[in-house]
């Protein structure tokens, strides 16, 4: 059985699954709850400055659904915490004392002035829980206050806040990233400069989910009226994907220990996440719609995985992905997939046929002696893989690389040479032998 | 009675309620929801090839998904305005279902027949109607017989402007649906209601009551029309040609189910103790399992050949096994049993080993040994179409051998015997009539 402690910044937790600081963590109830059910840690849902702030009582969630209503996206308008910081901080301290095996990180937003941290920070780290996480993602509500988001999206921001907190901070501290930018390094560049001992992300990005089809309004609407919310679920996992890699595979943040956050909802998530250059993973939309549960499955599934792979414990599998992901320029232009139908598999929807013929390469055939029969046209196909997308069938389209011959698409002899569009001669930027 | 046991009132009327219940209950929204999303949309989808009418069922399946019903009863009723009844009675599982690519791994077909019906109950319940007629032609069409075909003929040709006069013997439109199917198939006055809002377009003028050689003849209606429309169906019934089939005890299955399909209380229908069924058709599912959910102790249905061929489908024949009916086949009847003037059992024959026989004791025998054309409907009028196999000739378009006249449903040859069938069979003749008529 592989192991699945894990150790983040010096925190301990007994598997890589913490809660993401949101209503789930809101409350000792909660987080009890939780931890009974077997989650290896919780990031309290974020504190502010007394008095709280205060909650609309309408709607606060919307979702997007996909077939028999699974959710897959998941949008909110709840603030920070709305309950008195004495009462969160005397809970955050007995659940500490309770579940000391735990990971126990308590969120903190404040404004943009030294004292607010100054007077808060030391107040949290009292209560003895193991880290902080700063909440410079939030985009919707707290953003129009000037933290949240408003922080995260100027790096000069975060770099002060972050400074500010580690001044008064013992334990480690930790930044939460909005991906409500056009490029998450300058952030997570800027988190490093504060001297952040690590990054989490993503938050949730700015989404209106649809409007309200009788009242021609936003929906959902509290009296009528709505505001842009945060956006999270199963759908925004690849804008995650995509910004956890970044940190991981840039030369200055590549060692910037990273907590994974952004749809995760079965153990595959989590393997995207580690795999990519997490340590951890946050998970809040994935607990809300299925409750605490889903850690059965979160630590068993990811456990059988690591024994599959002969991995030993979760920190083998760390970063394990990131050296394959590298810019579009990089890729050896010279391989050639083509897509391959299982006949065996095939259930004969030409879902793959009409997809191809509309929209894109008309590679593949629908009829063979007068039949239905759909078969890949190896000479049209440019290896795109939409036909692997769209199939329902798992497993029965397939790309296979040519390893040998000739493309019949493009004449070409298959080589195993690589070349890529840094060198190409369609390239007018193109490195010569002279560039060497 | 002489020992006969035939008497109505062998259940309750909540046992009787039970028995005749929905046999495939509508769909819930939710369920209907869930049933579209496993609908995969395909390309030249196998099951509105399979479809007698060629419903875009992906399309109106779709719809359902995104919450546009109306829309979905449009593009349903558009190819079969009958969709509403055809949800309830086509043999789904040897037509759509069959071919949904879904069998493929799962063996589970989206349920094409009870998401049709979820699309279609809304309009035809509140008569909400989705076509329009075309300018008037003034031009008139008649119509013989008021079954599936011929008011599929008739709306096709409302729609295109002309008018169409139907000629139904019976005092209610709406043919097999209203006589002829299995009351758990169709509930309540589902038939009628359609028949209502198939007329609610206009251009329908429907003179029930008014049969073929008795109130009018072909040659009549080729001289006053400017085309005719035959759908008459099978007015007659095959008999077994045995002694005594006139006794008391044995009956026509077609007449006991529209009897029964009629009839305001069920528990009142006299039902035999022993009912022997000759016949491995739908019909003779029908009277076999409806027997038994009147109380029939013991119902047979006997076939002369073996379960594969049989015309009720696998399905069928499983659902009234389910419901309780003996099936015995390779059995041909060879005499009628009688007791005084009325039948008391039937002697059969095995027709996979010659000479071997046994006897069912039976205080009742249906037969449901098939329909045939009524002919004396045609006679003396001079007017000779074609014939083949027992059955009006057609071709691709229903154009029978006579200029100007069409025909479709259960009287043309090379038909299923099917609603869904006749209903396109009346599509057709619609479409190539308005073509005639407008000199194409």
């Amino acid at each position: 059985m592989a192991d699945l402690t894990t150790t983040f910044l010096g925190i301990k937790s007994p598997n890589p699954f913490w809660l993401a600081s949101a209503p789930p963590t809101d409350k000792a109830y909660n987080v009890n709850r939780a931890f009974e059910a077997g989650w290896g840690g919780a990031v309290w849902k974020t504190l502010g400055e007394d008095p709280p702030i205060v909650n609309v009582n309408g709607p606060r969630y919307g979702a997007m659904h996909g077939n028999d209503r699974r959710v897959l996206g998941f949008n909110n308008i709840e603030l920070i915490t709305d309950r008195p910081l004495g009462v969160n901080l005397q809970e955050i301290r007995q659940i500490k004392r309770d579940w000391p095996d735990r990971a126990l990180i308590v969120s903190v937003m404040l404004p943009m002035n030294e004292a607010s941290w100054a007077k808060y920070v030391p107040m949290i780290e009292d209560t003895g829980a193991d880290g902080l996480e700063l909440n410079f993602g939030c985009p919707h509500g707290m953003s129009e206050r000037g933290m949240g988001s408003a922080v995260g999206q100027v790096p000069e921001y975060i770099q002060q806040c972050a400074a500010w907190c580690k001044q008064f901070a013992r334990v480690p501290v930790i930044v939460k990233l909005t991906p409500n930018i056009t490029n998450i390094l300058p952030a997570a560049r800027a988190a490093m400069a504060g001297g952040a001992d690590a990054v989490s992300l993503i938050n949730t990005l700015n989404s209106i989910m649809r409007v309200d089809y009788d009242a021609l309004t936003i929906y959902p609407a509290t009296d009528g009226m709505g505001s842009h919310g945060g956006y999270c679920g199963p759908a925004v996992k690849p804008i995650a994907l995509h910004m956890v890699a970044e940190i991981a595979r840039a030369r200055d943040t590549a060692r910037l220990p990273i907590s994974g956050i952004g749809g995760i909802t079965d153990w595959r998530d989590a393997v995207d996440f580690l795999a990519l250059g997490a340590t951890t993973v946050q998970v809040c939309t994935a607990a809300m719609v299925y409750g605490f549960k889903i850690i059965d499955d979160l630590v068993d599934g990811l456990s059988n995985y690591l024994d599959s792979k002969g991995f030993s414990s979760v920190h083998e599998l760390v970063r394990k992905a990131v050296p394959s992901v590298t810019d579009w320029q990089y890729l050896n232009l010279n391989h050639v997939d083509k897509a391959y139908i299982d006949q065996d598999l095939c259930i004969q929807c030409g879902r793959c046929y009409i997809a191809c013929e509309d929209t894109s390469h008309q590679a593949i055939s629908a009829t063979q002696n007068g039949k239905r029969h759909f078969e890949v046209i190896d000479a049209e196909c440019v290896g795109c893989n939409l036909c692997v997308s769209v199939c329902p069938i798992e497993g029965c389209i397939t790309m296979r690389p040519m390893t040998g011959g000739v493309d019949p698409r493009t004449g070409r002899a298959i080589t195993r040479d690589k070349s890529d569009w840094t060198t190409h001669p369609n390239n007018p930027g193109r490195k010569t032998a002279s560039d060497a | 009675m002489s020992g006969a046991d035939v008497k109505p009132g062998r259940l309750t009327q909540e046992q009787i309620a039970a028995n005749f219940a929905d046999m495939h209950p509508p769909l819930t929204p939710s369920e209907a929801i869930i049933d579209a999303d496993r609908c995969y949309f395909c390309y030249d989808a196998p099951c509105t090839t399979a479809c007698p009418t060629g419903i875009d069922i992906p399309g109106f399946i779709q719809k359902i998904r995104s919450g546009n019903l109306k829309g979905s009863a449009h593009t349903i009723l558009s190819e079969n305005i009958m969709g509403g009844m055809c949800a309830r009675v086509c043999p789904t599982e040897v037509l759509c279902e069959q071919a949904c690519v879904r069998n493929t791994h799962e063996d589970r077909p989206v349920r094409i027949g009870l998401l049709q019906r979820h699309a279609t109950d809304a309009v035809v319940r509140d008569n909400t109607q989705l076509f329009q007629r075309a300018p008037a032609t003034g031009r008139t069409v008649a119509i013989v017989g008021g079954g599936p075909a011929g008011l599929s003929c008739a709306h096709r040709l409302a729609m295109l402007g002309h008018h169409a006069i139907v000629f139904e013997p019976k005092d209610k439109p709406g043919g097999l649906n209203e006589y002829g199917i299995a009351a758990y198939k169709t509930l309540d006055d589902f038939a009628a209601r359609e028949v209502e809002y198939i007329l609610g377009i206009g251009g329908i003028e429907m003179r029930a009551g008014t049969a073929l050689g008795r109130h009018i003849s072909l040659r009549e209606l080729r001289e006053q029309y400017d085309a005719v429309f035959l759908g008459f169906g099978l007015a007659g019934v095959n008999g077994l040609g045995l002694e005594h089939e006139q006794l008391e005890g044995v009956a026509n299955a077609v007449d006991y189910i529209a009897e029964l399909r009629q009839a305001p209380d069920k528990a009142k229908l006299p039902v035999g103790r022993r009912v022997v069924v000759i016949g491995g058709g739908m019909t003779a599912i029908d009277i076999a399992v409806q027997s038994k959910a009147l109380g029939a102790a013991e119902v047979t249905m006997v076939y002369r050949r073996g379960q594969e061929q049989m015309k009720a489908s696998r399905y069928e024949q499983e659902f009234a096994q389910t419901r309780g009916v003996n099936l015995r086949c390779w059995s041909r009847p060879r005499r009628l049993l009688v007791d005084g003037a009325r039948v008391r059992g039937v002697e059969f024959e095995s027709t996979s080993t010659p000479g071997e026989t046994y006897t069912l004791d039976a205080d009742v025998v249906f037969k449901a040994i098939g329909q045939k054309v009524s002919w004396e409907r045609l006679a003396g009028t001079g007017e000779l179409l074609e014939i083949r196999e027992a059955r009006i000739a057609v071709d691709e378009e229903r154009r029978t051998s006579l200029s100007g006249v069409w025909a479709g449903g259960d009287c043309v040859y090379g038909g299923e015997d099917l609603t869904v069938s006749a209903v396109q069979d009346g599509k057709l003749a619609a479409l190539s009539i308005d073509r005639f008529l407008r000199g194409a």
